[in-house]
């Protein structure tokens, strides 16, 4: 009724230039958004015949029934096949092989449907589990109940189709969502969705459709590491913040989707990690392609890549694949994922290749904040004196450009996170009655980044920049004197028995004793204070290059360093 | 709406007194009585200390950095780049949790106010422009907005537009929060008054000017409308319990005009004594001068200066109450006034008042002259200072300066410390030194006194010792 009324009058309110009329009881027009209210008034009021609370009612009546604004039924699994397509499109943008998508990643989603009995499986979820299952609000009890005398009703009507692409009976659906009095989502199964946990089940969920696809992306060994592919997410060259976007206008999303699809945080590390282990056993998934030396997952592989880009010797390369070699973490059986084999250890790839690098700088360089700089004063002078020869590794030196950019880096990647917007232009919003406020709340936002982004000068942001394996780069061609690539080990190396070792006898541990996984949750606990300054500096470094906590490298240097000490440790 | 700074000190005191409420008695319960112990479920991991609430989501962490950021820019005055992660902080009215966005306008328009009215390419259309868009995001916040929007706008003295918004703001209502914003929508009303006030002294120095009788009668009409409104509003802001200076005085001022002296009474009255408002010197004041204007009595009026002089001892006012009380007959007022004027000279802002010390100088003469039978008066306030006053007052370095700054300032101390200390301290003879050096005949009689009179201190001190002994 009131909106009908206001429809015709289109004049934006003098105070917020907002076009969003009500009428007050009096029948005079005022802005909804501002509460001004102005001297027009409805002519149909001028009949005193009506009482005034008639039209109240029946004017509610009309709004709500008009404000469900229906779109296609669809289901939550869709949703994630809209956004796992894109993802899978911007992976092959980057210049992933097409076989990831259309083959890969198709295979794995349909075999996840079929295990979690979604679709392709000759007992889909039954009608009657779905329906006890299905529920308008996860805490709303008695609303469930009467749901479930909706859908039985249904169900006697004898209207089965089998419309969805996957197989299932819609007229649940519509019986949910056409009849149910307070909209609860815009997907059919949505509210189900977040109810239902049984053992063994695993729900998709954001951070899961970025498992899949490295579980994709590891299947075909392309060169990208986890670490990597989170990075091209935060940096927005996948799609995953507001993922739902690619939605098409049709798939209305509100409700308990809004805790399906909506992204409030970014993925970490650890997580997509494991929910990727989980998902490869959940689907059943035969022993994966094997990780030989030639394959850039290899530690190997991955130890050249992260020392090019932490600017250290070439030469350390042969230290790390001489540690690969001792204990064992380049075997094929050891780096490739089997999922029939539970046994097995996760590997991170990424990790595994910085923490070898950083266990490889204490067994030379010891990092204990006194042996380094020692013998970086003498590698310096020796330097100076003898400037044609090629250089000896000087770590002050390294330490000092590197700490300069990686500061500079830092500082640029900290702003630009600071910076982000999370927010989508067309905004979410839980209920039609939460409809106009958010819709409000967000025009305003606009206006207002508007302003002071016109304020905040011409500095706009700079183009996105081209995705790169590498973060920093230390070309060889601009030699300040800042490329160490080249420098060799002289002085920290001597020659015994025909082969080189350190000059340096001693080692620190980082720790004597892991703790237990399953009670600490961790294998070891980081307190940087507890740490040499050099150390931790090492760490900090891989930490920014691979995005992922210190602790988190800092376990896996004290893993292997347990295995390189083994039988010493054993012995005592 | 309360900052949550406040909420979370709030917290914290009442943990504090939950804590500190705790006391031994449990202790002596029997072991025997006491129920089992239900332990409280561990978390899934020992040695993990979980920080209370729910952990930050990614928005609201990388919210707070921006928020940092601003913070940093914002005491570095680059505005610039404060507008620009402003941008991106503008996000915080549309957080998902609740608790952040109902805090989320108030911050937001603390910093946007501020960037500003700082940014250079800024201007009152843009200042305008967001305190309209930052009113109606929040119910709650929209008179509290509007009333710093118009003291922006006074401030840069568009008093037509603070008007216009008073007016709109007033006119506001909004379901039940109409209610609950009733103290502050006074406080609307009440500055609608102050700027009607204006109005009317406007017109009130325009109708001076006039010399059309016609004119003028037009205008006095204009003036009364005026008066009229505001009259009301500041009624109503008065009853109130609390501060309202600038509105009682602004009424005192129109309701003399119309001399409606009563109501002026009545008002300052209830301003100064009644016992819900907040204690305020000012009221006092007003009273008093309102008083003084009227020509009442002395008594009245030193019985409002009574107050003041407990609430603010050392008030300006405090030396025309000392010289009421040393034009009364009763001795007990002679006294009082001697305690005023030493107590107004423990302040430091007074220590190079010439009147108050050659008030106190005189007197302490007048005190010597008339026999010695109140001296104790005098020894009894110097009690209480003779281990400070010497440093405070009396130092060889402040001699020296009175007697460069102010010649007549150095004369009056110097014959207080002469008599409170004696001929030998030091800032009676370097300035009576100084005096003979000028050759200067006023120091002449002066010394005399004071030498007539020092060993009066001593004999008082002697007087007083044995006091104490008794």
């Amino acid at each position: 009724m009131e909106e009908e009324e206001t429809r015709d009058y289109s004049e934006p309110c003098m105070q917020c230039c907002i076009i969003n009329w009500g009428l007050t009881d009096e029948g005079k027009f005022y802005c909804k958004s501002c509460h001004n209210v102005i001297e027009r008034t409805t002519e149909v009021l001028t009949s005193d015949v009506v009482p005034n609370t008639k039209i109240q009612s029946i004017s509610k009546g009309l709004r709500k029934r008009k404000k469900i604004d229906k779109g296609w039924e669809w289901y939550v699994c869709e949703g994630f096949q809209c956004i796992l397509k894109k993802q899978a499109e911007a992976l092959q943008a980057l210049g992933v092989s097409p076989q990831m998508k259309d083959e890969i990643l198709c295979n794995f989603w349909r075999c996840y449907l079929q295990k979690s009995k979604q679709a392709y499986c000759s007992m889909p979820v039954t009608d009657n589990a779905l329906i006890s299952d299905i529920g308008t609000d996860v805490d709303s009890e008695p609303e469930r109940i009467s749901l479930h005398g909706f859908s039985s009703f249904s169900e006697s009507d004898g209207d089965l189709q089998t419309e969805s692409s996957f197989g299932r009976v819609s007229s649940i659906g519509k019986a949910s969502a056409t009849e149910t009095t307070s909209v609860c989502s815009g997907s059919v199964d949505g509210g189900s969705y977040l109810l239902k946990r049984k053992k063994g089940d695993l729900k998709m969920s954001m951070p899961m459709t970025l498992s899949l696809c490295y579980l994709a992306l590891l299947w075909l060994r392309e060169p990208v590491t986890l670490s990597d592919l989170l990075r091209f997410v935060l940096d927005g060259h996948i799609p995953y913040l507001n993922a739902f976007q690619c939605f098409p206008e049709e798939m209305k999303l509100y409700g308990v989707d809004l805790k399906i699809f909506r992204v409030e945080s970014w993925p970490v590390y650890e997580d997509v990690h494991k929910k990727m282990y989980e998902l490869a056993a959940f689907l059943d998934l035969p022993c994966f392609p094997a990780i030989t030396n030639s394959c850039f997952l290899h530690p190997n592989i991955l130890c050249i890549k992260y020392l090019m880009e932490a600017n250290l010797p070439d030469e350390l390369h042969n230290w790390t694949c001489r540690v690969v070699k001792k204990i064992n973490v380049g075997e094929t059986d050891f780096l490739t994922l089997d999922p029939v084999n539970k046994s097995t250890r996760k590997v991170k790839y990424d990790v595994l290749a910085a923490a070898l690098i950083i266990v490889v700088l204490k067994l030379l360089f010891l990092l204990d904040d006194q042996y380094e700089w020692l013998h970086a004063s003498f590698a310096r002078k020796r330097n100076q004196k003898n400037k044609e020869e090629c250089p000896w590794f000087d770590f002050k030196k390294w330490y000092t450009i590197i700490k300069k950019s990686l500061d500079v880096e830092q500082k640029k990647l900290d702003e630009e996170r600071a910076r982000c917007l999370w927010k989508c232009e067309k905004p979410l919003f839980y209920s039609a009655k939460e409809k106009y406020i958010v819709l409000k709340r967000r025009q305003t936002v606009v206006n207002l980044q508007r302003q002071f982004g016109s304020l905040s000068g011409s500095m706009q942001v700079s183009e996105k920049q081209k995705p790169s394996s590498f973060q920093l780069n230390w070309a060889e061609e601009n030699t300040d004197g800042i490329c160490f690539h080249g420098h060799i080990l002289e002085g920290i190396l001597q020659e015994k028995d025909n082969s080189l070792t350190t000059t340096n006898t001693k080692y620190w541990l980082c720790t004597v004793k892991l703790c237990n996984e399953k009670i600490c949750g961790h294998l070891t606990h980081y307190k940087e204070s507890d740490f040499p300054q050099s150390y931790q500096f090492v760490l900090n470094l891989f930490s920014f290059l691979l995005r992922v906590p210190a602790s988190l490298i800092h376990e896996e240097v004290c893993l292997i360093e347990h295995k390189l000490f083994k039988t010493k440790l054993r012995r005592r | 709406m309360d900052s949550f700074v406040e909420q979370l000190t709030r917290g914290a005191e009442e943990e504090f007194t939950e804590e500190s409420a705790w006391d031994g008695s449990a202790v002596r319960i029997e072991s025997s009585s006491l129920p089992a112990i239900h332990l409280p479920v561990l978390p899934r991991y020992l040695q993990h200390t979980t920080t209370g609430g729910r952990k930050a989501t990614g928005f609201q962490e990388t919210k707070t950095a921006c928020f940092n950021y601003i913070h940093e820019a914002l005491l570095e005055n680059q505005w610039q780049r404060a507008a620009e992660f402003m941008t991106a902080y503008l996000e915080t009215l549309e957080s998902t949790s609740a608790e952040h966005r109902m805090a989320a306008p108030e911050v937001v328009w603390r910093i946007g106010a501020e960037i500003l009215c700082h940014h250079s390419k800024s201007s009152i259309e843009e200042f305008n422009y967001f305190a309209e868009r930052i009113k109606n995001v929040g119910v709650k916040n929209y008179l509290k907005v509007c009333l710093e929007h118009v003291f922006h706008l006074l401030c840069n003295g568009l008093i037509d537009d603070a008007y216009r918004n008073l007016s709109l703001a007033e006119g506001w209502r909004y379901g039940e929060q109409t209610a609950a914003h009733d103290k502050e929508m006074k406080l609307i009303q009440a500055y609608k008054g102050l700027l009607d006030y204006y109005n009317w002294s406007e017109k009130r120095k325009a109708m001076l000017e006039l010399d059309d009788d016609d004119l003028a009668q037009f205008v006095e009409q204009e003036m009364h409308s005026f008066f009229r409104q505001a009259a009301v509003n500041f009624k109503e802001i008065i009853k109130i319990p609390g501060v309202w200076d600038p509105f009682v005085k602004c009424y005192v001022e129109l309701l003399e005009f119309y001399e409606d002296y009563d109501e002026v009474r009545q008002v300052l009255s209830e301003y100064a004594y009644n016992s819900k408002f907040p204690s305020n010197p000012n009221a006092h004041v007003y009273l008093y001068q309102f008083l003084k204007r009227q020509g009442e009595s002395k008594k009245t009026r030193i019985a409002v200066l009574k107050i003041l002089h407990e609430l603010v001892p050392s008030h300006e006012l405090m030396l025309e109450y000392n010289a009421m009380l040393q034009k009364s007959k009763k001795r007990k007022k002679h006294r009082l006034g001697l305690q005023v004027i030493f107590t107004v000279l423990d302040f430091a802002g007074w220590k190079e008042h010439v009147k108050a010390w050659s008030c106190l100088a005189k007197q302490i003469k007048q005190i010597l002259e008339n026999s010695s039978k109140h001296l104790y008066w005098i020894m009894e306030e110097w009690n209480s200072r003779k281990d400070w006053w010497p440093a405070f007052h009396f130092s060889h370095h402040l001699a020296k300066i009175n007697w460069q700054e102010n010649e007549s300032l150095a004369c009056e101390k110097a014959f207080v410390a002469g008599i409170l200390l004696g001929k030998d301290c030091k800032y009676f003879r370097y300035v009576s030194h100084q005096g003979h050096k000028a050759k200067k005949g006023r120091f002449q009689t002066m010394k005399k006194f004071v030498k007539k009179h020092s060993s009066s201190h001593l004999r008082a001190s002697g007087v007083l010792d044995s006091c104490i002994h008794l």
